[in-house]
């Protein structure tokens, strides 16, 4: 029984995934995307993968969809143009047979693997214990892989400001994306005032709960972000001038404390990110609320797009 | 005990499962944007709240079986949100969008 369900869903997003790659217009290949982030969330919630399915819906299916539908919005003056091209034939064969050619290889070299692939899993388990987190993916992002997430927080960093390099000259330091302008009787505007404190309790939870059960950060501020993004299109919110210094040290201060507390590991326990014992929860506690409001400012800041008027 | 409520999960998620597919049947057959909403709202609202009657005997805990209604009472919030939306911008549109 279990076995259909994991044949119909594995099936499903083969389908889906050719579905997507084959649409011709834009805006139904970006659905097709979003549902096709949905139904890998439900893949992994199949393989135990809570954490990763949280994710995957918050990150891969929301905040990837909304980067994308707003592209698209971006792009429809001349989708109509780039659609009516077609490469000639040895281009599309080359693509056809490059595009295959990786494929072919990463089947390869997966069913090749011999044996149960390598892992640290039964480590975590037998130190876990060490760091006060109940939740191992927690205590792996923040205690046994803390560079990896401290990179990612750095990264989201580039992104928006990958983001708001794409202004143009004069409005460098403006506010990002159009003024929204919904009918304050309508149902965007109500939808917008019933659903944030629902939602960001529900963030808030999200991100509590990610020392004990699957949640965390990520997943809660990217939550509490889109309640952010649902205030700013229903006209109830502005999203900020991107020169405001507040905004600017808000950002950097979650990895700023990051880098901080990690650096106090070098004169405290010996090493960058390490932890003195007995505090490991405490310091991951402290990271951990630190990182939370820069990250809703930063995956919200990069929905909302680049700046596209002046700051006044 | 157990028995009885074993069997209304089952035939409750199973009507569920019905409006889900007279739901999905509805928006492949019926014509306009307007009739697809329609069809896709019965699956929402009613299949999703006939899953989660069904299996609210099955939670262990109160504060579980909130969560689940809760889920259903979000669900139906964001789905006539939206529908509404929809609708208003494909009437704006015309009716060859």
């Amino acid at each position: 029984m279990i076995a259909a369900v994991n044949a119909g869903i594995a099936l499903l997003l083969l389908g889906l995934a050719i579905w997507t790659i084959a649409a011709r217009d834009t805006f139904a290949a970006i659905v097709g995307f979003v549902a096709y982030g949905l139904l890998l969330a439900l893949a992994w919630v199949a393989l135990r993968g809570v954490d990763v399915a949280l994710t995957e819906a918050a990150i891969g299916g929301g905040l990837t969809g909304v980067l994308l539908i707003r592209a698209a919005a971006k792009l429809r003056a001349t989708e109509a143009a780039s659609n009516a091209e077609r490469p000639a034939l040895p281009t599309r064969l080359a693509a056809a047979i490059m595009a295959g050619g990786v494929t072919a290889a990463l089947a390869l070299v997966v069913l090749r693997t011999a044996g149960p692939a390598p892992t640290l899993a039964p480590e975590v388990a037998a130190n876990i214990g060490a760091t006060g987190v109940a939740n191992p993916i927690t205590a792996v992002l923040l205690a046994f892989r803390a560079m990896d997430t401290l990179l990612e927080a750095i990264v989201l960093l580039f992104a928006l400001i990958g983001v708001w390099s794409l202004a143009p000259d004069h409005l460098w330091g403006g506010r990002p994306g159009a003024r929204y302008r919904a009918d304050p009787d309508g149902i965007l505007a109500y939808l917008a005032r019933l659903l944030p404190p629902l939602g960001i309790i529900v963030g808030f939870y999200i991100f509590w709960i990610g020392a004990d059960l699957p949640g965390g950060k990520f997943q809660g501020a990217t939550i509490l972000a889109a309640m952010w993004l649902l205030a700013m299109m229903a006209g109830l919110a502005d999203a900020p001038p991107v020169s405001r210094r507040w905004l600017r040290a808000a950002l950097v201060a979650g990895p700023a404390a990051f880098i901080a507390v990690g650096a106090a590991g070098v004169g405290i326990a010996g090493a960058f990110l390490g932890y003195p014992e007995g505090l490991a929860k405490a310091l991951i506690i402290v990271i951990e609320v630190a990182l939370l409001p820069s990250l809703v400012l930063t995956l919200g800041l990069i929905m909302a797009g680049a700046p596209e008027r002046t700051a006044a | 005990m157990s028995t009885a409520l074993d069997i209304f999960t089952v035939v409750s998620v199973a009507a569920g499962a019905l409006f889900f597919l007279a739901g999905t049947v509805g928006l492949l057959r019926f014509p306009d944007v307007f009739t697809h909403i329609h069809a896709l709202g019965k699956a929402d609202n009613l299949g999703l709240g006939l899953v989660v009657l069904g299996l609210l005997p099955q939670v262990n805990g109160l504060l579980a079986g909130l969560k689940l209604v809760a889920i259903w009472l979000i669900v139906l919030l964001a789905g006539a949100a939206v529908s509404q939306m929809i609708a208003r911008a494909a009437r704006r549109a015309g009716p060859h969008a």
